[in-house]
């Protein structure tokens, strides 16, 4: 039941969300995601039917571990937020990964780092593909580059999280979120019965089943490794089998940009522009930023990378890490707030053909 | 022959993790027994935070979670919201409730969340080994604060029963304590109340309990029962400060 609406990117994954069966929304009003909450908060009234819960929380922190509760009961909820606010809700991150709690958070990043900027950036990748939080663990990173792909991706969050029982973090951006732009809204997602989903705290039976624990401390050296074994086994998981990118006229190409977000759409104008003018330029568009996608690079031997970023470049260690630094990675930086046009970056890619 | 007496059910046969003379064991066991009396482990969820609490888990055959510190009543209302008509029982000490998360507490109660909290005081950081907490009393000594609690550097304590009950989320709010056998049946009816106006879906219930950490206090445990009766309650009075349950809010 997909239609075509025209649509601005945070209503429309908000819209999705609650297609894919999200019924509670805990979240804190930061710019540029804020529509989102008032989405959600406007749909509980307007739309009873969809039985949702919408809570605007006291701080990000509050948010996040609002989520962990209601995910921790057998139901779909999620926040969003942007780079300050997912700065806060790290220790939760960190919390939900080791407790295999299957939460979804919709980061719209902007410029930072302090307070910021309110626009667009992309300067939350060290953040959301490190973890700024405590310990050693990965949460899953989707970024899409239309809002169109946003919505797909919104829904896939939810289903991804309850499969490897870990976070998936949905990173738009400033750009992304307030963009109108035609969409094919996705149909409604199968939602699981609470009460069937993994370790759920719904009222413990000892006739019916062992009870269920929510439980991230350790206790000695023992639960140190067992813990930590158990959870780099479902990163490995994720790695193995959720890679995505998108590649475009590589085989051929001197010169591949990599770019995510809504600079990837800028990149493919530029790359379309050079290759008018005779420059033979390709592409990689990571879509999970983590797990990356070095399969992508396996191929391109001898050829100059130019890495794209609204940052001072954070994902180009990435880059530099999955062409094992045997190649010349060079960075198209922005600091965000405005987007480049796709003449800054041919202009970039000029001077790197000229490069020997 | 009758049984008069026995282990609660809920319980599991986990040897406790307390220190001797410890409050925590006692409202555990009451907190288990109101389980066991009220028919609560098909259908409640327990809380627990970080502190010496933190292994409580083990104690008890219900669905947990562990929250993060001081993050208790936050996921609480995610289970809560998620599920309002499950009994949710959120657990905290001083350091976790009153310093790291005051902020997750108050709003809970602003918003009225609908669950039960225990909030055990015993006026000091007792996992991490003594450190002075807000609840501290003016002049106690903590390891942190080695000459006694000064207002200069750590303000002065709060109350928070009394403070919480000037909220209109919440609908009850009692101080109690353990140091005798007529003040643990107290605290008992207390928490029954508390869970009794949760299930009545009343608003949020809160009980704090004047509890003894001889080990952190440097104190023998009847010593310690006694600085509770002569000296806690002066700075913190037993009582009830909100009772809301016959005004049918």
């Amino acid at each position: 039941m997909s239609e075509k609406v025209f649509m601005q990117g945070n209503m429309a994954m908000a819209e999705s969300a609650i297609r894919a069966g999200c019924k509670l929304f805990f979240g804190y009003p930061i710019t540029p995601s804020s529509e989102v909450a008032e989405y959600f908060a406007r749909v509980m009234f307007s739309r009873p039917e969809e039985g949702i819960t919408f809570i605007q929380a006291e701080t990000e922190v509050a948010a996040f571990n609002m989520i962990a509760g209601a995910v921790a009961a057998g139901h779909r909820a999620m926040t969003a937020t942007s780079g300050p606010g997912y700065s806060l809700g790290q220790e939760a991150m960190s919390f939900m990964s080791c407790a295999d709690l299957p939460a979804v958070v919709l980061d719209i990043m902007r410029p930072g780092p302090g307070d910021g900027d309110i626009m667009a950036g992309q300067s939350d990748y060290y953040q959301l593909t490190r973890g700024g939080g405590h310990g050693d663990y990965r949460n899953l990173i989707l970024a899409p580059y239309t809002v169109e792909e946003g919505c797909q991706l919104m829904q896939e969050a939810f289903v991804l999280a309850e499969k490897y029982h870990n976070p998936v973090v949905v990173a738009s951006d400033g750009n992304l979120a307030k963009l109108r732009e035609s969409v094919e809204l996705p149909g409604r997602l199968e939602v699981p019965d609470p009460e069937t989903q993994y370790n759920v705290l719904s009222g413990f039976d000892p006739a019916v089943r062992e009870k269920h624990v929510f439980l991230t401390g350790m206790n000695g050296v023992a639960e140190v490794i067992m813990i930590n074994e158990r959870l780099q086994k479902k990163f490995r998981a994720i790695a193995e089998n959720e890679v995505r990118y998108e590649r475009y006229q590589c085989e051929d190409a001197d010169i591949v940009l990599v770019a995510y977000g809504s600079l990837a759409r800028v990149c493919i104008s530029a790359m379309k522009q050079a290759r008018e003018e005779g420059i033979k330029v390709g592409m990689i568009r990571p879509i999970t930023l983590w797990p990356y996608p070095e399969q992508a690079f396996a191929d391109l031997n001898g050829k100059k990378f130019l890495c794209c970023e609204l940052s001072a470049g954070q994902m180009i260690d990435d880059v530099k890490l999955a062409v094992e630094n045997k190649h010349d990675v060079y960075l198209f930086s922005r600091w965000g707030s405005i987007l480049p046009s796709p003449k800054e970056v041919l202009a970039d890619i000029r001077k790197l053909n000229e490069v020997k | 022959m009758k049984t008069i007496y026995e282990r609660p059910r809920v319980f599991t046969d986990a040897i406790t993790t307390y220190c001797g003379g410890c409050g925590h064991g006692i409202v555990n066991k009451l907190i288990a027994e109101l389980i066991d009396e009220m028919g609560l482990q098909r259908n409640g969820i327990i809380v627990w935070p970080i502190g010496c609490s933190c292994l409580a888990d083990k104690f008890f055959d219900m669905d947990q979670i562990m929250a993060l510190h001081g993050r208790a009543p936050a996921t609480a209302t995610g289970i809560k919201r998620a599920e309002p008509d499950k009994f949710v029982l959120v657990y905290q000490g001083d350091g976790d409730m009153v310093s790291e998360g005051m902020a997750e507490i108050m709003h809970a109660a602003i918003r009225g969340e609908k669950f039960s909290v225990i909030f055990i005081n015993n006026a000091i950081y007792g996992m991490t080994g003594g450190q002075v907490a807000p609840t501290t009393l003016m002049g106690q000594k903590a390891t942190t604060a080695p000459m006694g609690r000064e207002a200069v550097n750590s303000g002065y304590p709060i109350n928070m029963a009394e403070t919480l009950a000037t909220l209109q989320g919440v609908c009850y709010a009692e101080r109690v304590t353990v140091t005798s056998p007529q003040n643990v049946m107290k605290t008992k009816k207390a928490i029954k109340k508390a869970f009794d106006l949760q299930l009545a879906g009343k608003g949020m219930t809160f009980v704090e309990v004047l509890s003894p950490c001889p080990t952190n206090w440097g104190m023998q445990p009847k010593k310690a029962l006694e600085w509770i009766d002569d000296v806690m309650v002066q700075q913190y009075p037993l009582g009830v400060f909100k009772d809301e349950e016959g005004e049918g809010a």
